[in-house]
């Protein structure tokens, strides 16, 4: 297996035998056919006690003094500050990336996401004119300074004290600032109302849910918290055939993908040149990207010329 | 109330008569632009109804039609601020009759800009949620406060030099309809020209004049500013704030010279505004207009030297590409032919032209005739192109051909032009207007048309963005309902100061133009 280039450190964190969630959780699952968590798919590393000391990495300060909360412009009481003592983050390891956009279909599946929008959108990428081609997992990027929160005029979207940048759908006014303001294009919008099944009017809006959708509203990722907050991987990290997706707490320092590989967050990331999409904006995204070196799939066919960054001219 | 001796000079009554006087055209003008209105609501229904998805909008283009007629009707209603304060604070007595035509623009256009955010919302049954919920640190609401504070302050700017006006009515239409007897008499408040009162009439306006330039400043800015600051390329530029400013005052001259030439010719205002008011708002005009081409040249000209990454998708779309076209006569047709339209009339060679064999009217008519027959049989003979693609020489023939034929049409007319300076302010007033409204288009969509992330996987038609008849329809009634608002102004209050005039001891200028005194020919717009 050519991740054995890699150092592993396989934690079994306790935790990952506290698997039985509310069955809320269970429902969708069982509905998406995933296998349940703790009956052999890998769950979250992170363990549901509270979290031990908080790691810095990059100079990022977390937990308290975080610079970064200053954006939850309310007590959250809406969802609560988060899972307390958590910085979720995510890696995506790009050489791992085939393009076959299960993680798209599983996040669609999993939220009813609308037509027109992807919430996890996979680009076709090639940096320069003699770059390899790759694909882009694109989800939100959660960022710690993040320029739609900032915009947002109503509070609909905020900042919360575990990394997640949440959407209040039933708040959202529609200015569509929120979209303009994101650098990643991580925003969709209800431009219609969007059909819904029998089975999502039966839900209440919840928003670590996500799954009705309301005609006029701003929407996007949210690092699936209703699956999280069960022990349980985001639906696109646990959908990853080739386990190119890692989720875990920047906090505890590791990170699992869909192949049940859980590792340190901070050696996987400092011993691929780990890097962050739109750094130099400075929006402080909480996704990491491995870059695409010695990619194990094909990548983007080449008679459709992938796009490179800024916006595709030639 | 005892009937006071009618205190109107003869010229004073032509003012009044428009008040009262309604011919058919009138009627017929305010029954078009009603049906116009009328039809918006429907189109606003519609998309109440059915969502933001009836527009041309999508995804990757979230603000368009909607946000450029923001910017356009908040840019205009800036000349309020220009003409009474400052033209007020430095003096200059000619701008007397021809203020509360400024003002009032200020206020119609107002009315219609800020309404446009609002068409433009996705909820606007949660309209509330900005005050229940606002935070300051959202551009939006900088611009609600702003907007909302220098609607308040510019109409207070217009009201209160109205008041003895307003009392003269009161007292005029002693014996008239209730409703205007009543009118007058509340927003009268008692004026009757006492030394008090006057003097604190002029302290009021005064202290306003200095108190509405920042107010008016800050509202343009704070527009900018949505798009300022967000990360985008295009529109992450420091200039943004005064580069608007400039492009508002711009924009909002123009359009009180063609409410000038519009309310003149229809209400017989010969004696007020007079070839001379043209001359000096034609100065304004083409002041404004270099200072506004000159913030153009430095906002494009630093990011097209460096030619970053990320700039360099909508700047070639904008210099040579997809939305080269229009970028390129907001310039040439929006700036610099409006420009060269107001020198003209003072231009002594002008006339001359005449004597050039193919500047006569009628090779100049037949040849284009021709041209417009060849460009209209163009399309089948040329190879279809996906873009519209750069400059390239084939491709663009066409635009070519219209571009030199417009130079030639202008050429022809410009002798005409020199013998009607007033028909010329207009011309080039509407073109700098129509030029003001695709600028701020052209801002708008080429930047979102070249985000950082390549538009992908958008679709079909999501990756282009083609305003729909929803959004042409609410335009439209925007621009209608502000015609209707300023022209019910007009019949309701004296478009021209009366007691301002009065005061100045407004004599008639002469008239500038050697062609005739107040001959029809030169007055009379010609369009």
């Amino acid at each position: 297996m050519a991740l054995t280039r890699r150092s592993f450190l396989k934690i079994l964190a306790a935790g990952t035998a506290v698997m039985a969630g509310p069955p809320a959780g269970n429902r969708l699952l069982r509905r998406l056919r995933l296998r349940p968590a703790g009956g052999g798919l890998p769950a979250l590393a992170a363990s549901r006690e509270p979290a031990g000391p908080i790691v810095r990495l990059f100079g990022l300060p977390a937990g308290d003094g975080d610079p970064t909360l200053a954006y939850a412009a309310e007590p959250n009481t809406r969802t609560g500050p988060g899972e307390a003592g958590r910085r979720w983050v995510m890696v995506i390891d790009l050489a791992r990336c085939d393009g076959c956009r299960e993680c798209t279909r599983a996040c669609t599946a999993m939220h009813f996401v609308p037509s027109g929008q992807e919430w996890i959108r996979v680009y076709e990428m090639r940096d320069h004119a003699t770059g390899n081609a790759y694909w882009l997992p694109r989800p939100c990027m959660q960022c710690d300074n993040p320029p739609c929160v900032k915009v947002c005029p109503v509070s609909a979207s905020w900042k919360r004290e575990d990394g997640i940048v949440m959407q209040d759908t039933s708040r959202c006014i529609g200015c569509r600032f929120c979209i303009a303001a994101c650098p990643y294009q991580a925003r969709g919008f209800n431009w219609v109302q969007p059909p819904e099944s029998e089975e999502q009017r039966r839900q209440p809006y919840d928003m670590e849910w996500n799954t009705r959708h309301f005609k006029g509203t701003t929407e996007k990722c949210i690092f699936c918290p209703g699956l999280v907050k069960e022990g349980r991987l985001p639906a696109c990290v646990s959908a990853c055939p080739m386990g190119a997706l890692y989720f875990g707490d920047q906090a505890e320092d590791a990170v699992t993908n869909s192949q049940g590989e859980t590792v340190r967050f901070s050696q996987l990331v400092q011993e691929n040149a780990g890097y962050r999409f739109l750094e130099e904006l400075g929006t402080e995204p909480r996704v990491y990207y491995l870059p695409p070196r010695k990619p194990l799939y094909p990548p983007p066919p080449s008679e459709q010329e992938p796009a490179a960054l800024g916006g595709g001219h030639r | 109330m005892p009937r006071r001796p009618d205190p109107f000079s003869p010229r004073e009554r032509v003012l009044l008569a428009s008040l009262t006087t309604a011919g058919p055209g009138f009627s017929a003008l305010v029954g078009a632009l009603l049906a116009v209105i009328a039809w918006g609501i429907i189109a606003y229904t519609v998309q109440l109804r059915y969502g933001l998805g009836v527009t041309g909008l999508r995804d990757n283009f979230m603000w368009g039609v909607y946000i450029t007629n923001f910017v356009f009707f908040i840019g205009v209603s800036h000349v309020g601020a220009l003409m009474s304060a400052i033209l007020r604070i430095t003096g200059a007595e000619w701008r007397r009759p021809i203020t509360r035509m400024a003002e009032a623009i200020t206020f119609a256009s107002l009315l219609m800009g800020a309404l446009m955010p609002f068409v433009d919302m996705g909820r606007p049954d949660r309209i509330l949620n900005l005050l229940l919920h606002g935070r300051l640190q959202s551009p939006v609401l900088w611009d609600i406060l702003s907007i909302g504070t220098y609607l308040t302050g510019s109409t207070l700017f217009l009201y209160v030099p109205m008041i003895p006006d307003i009392a003269l009515l009161r007292d005029r239409f002693a014996a008239g309809p209730a409703w205007r007897r009543r009118l007058y008499t509340v927003l009268a408040v008692g004026w009757k020209g006492t030394e008090a009162q006057r003097h604190h009439l002029e302290r009021i306006m005064g202290v306003m004049a200095v108190l509405i330039i920042p107010i008016a400043v800050s509202v343009h800015t704070v527009v900018s500013w949505i798009f300022g600051m967000t990360l985008r390329a295009g529109w992450n530029s420091t200039i943004f704030g005064p580069y608007f400013v400039s492009g508002a005052l711009f924009s909002g001259a123009a359009a009180v010279v063609t409410a000038m030439a519009a309310f003149r010719w229809a209400y017989h205002l010969e004696d007020y505004i007079t070839e001379v008011h043209f001359r000096r708002m034609g100065y304004l005009v083409i002041a404004l207009g270099m200072i506004y081409a000159y913030f153009t040249f430095a906002e494009y000209l630093t990011p097209a030297y460096k030619m970053a990454a990320s700039e360099r998708g909508y700047l070639n779309a904008v210099f040579s590409g997809q939305f080269a076209r229009l970028f390129w006569f907001t310039q040439v047709g929006g700036v610099l032919l409006p420009v060269l339209l107001l020198t003209v009339p003072r231009v002594g060679w002008v006339p001359r032209l005449t004597r050039v064999p193919v500047l006569r009217p009628v090779p100049t008519l037949a040849t284009i005739a021709t041209s417009l027959l060849v460009l209209l049989l163009l399309p089948a003979v040329l190879p279809r192109t996906a873009a519209f693609g750069g400059f390239a020489l084939i491709r663009q023939l066409p635009a070519w051909i219209i571009a030199a034929l417009g130079a030639w049409l202008f050429l022809t007319l410009l002798p005409l032009f020199h013998q009607r300076p007033i028909a010329a302010a207009v011309v080039a007033s509407l073109l700098v207007n129509v030029g003001a409204w695709l600028k701020r288009f052209v801002i708008i969509v080429p930047t979102l048309q070249y985000p950082f992330l390549p538009i992908q996987r958008a679709p079909a038609g999501w990756a282009i963005y083609r305003p729909t008849w929803v959004e042409w329809s609410i335009t439209a009634g925007a621009l209608a309902g502000f015609v209707l608002v300023y022209l019910l102004f007009s019949k309701v209050f004296p478009i021209v100061s009366i007691w301002e005039t009065r005061e100045e001891g407004h004599r008639p200028a002469p008239a500038s133009s050697a062609v005739g005194t107040h001959g029809e020919a030169a007055d009379a717009p010609v369009l």
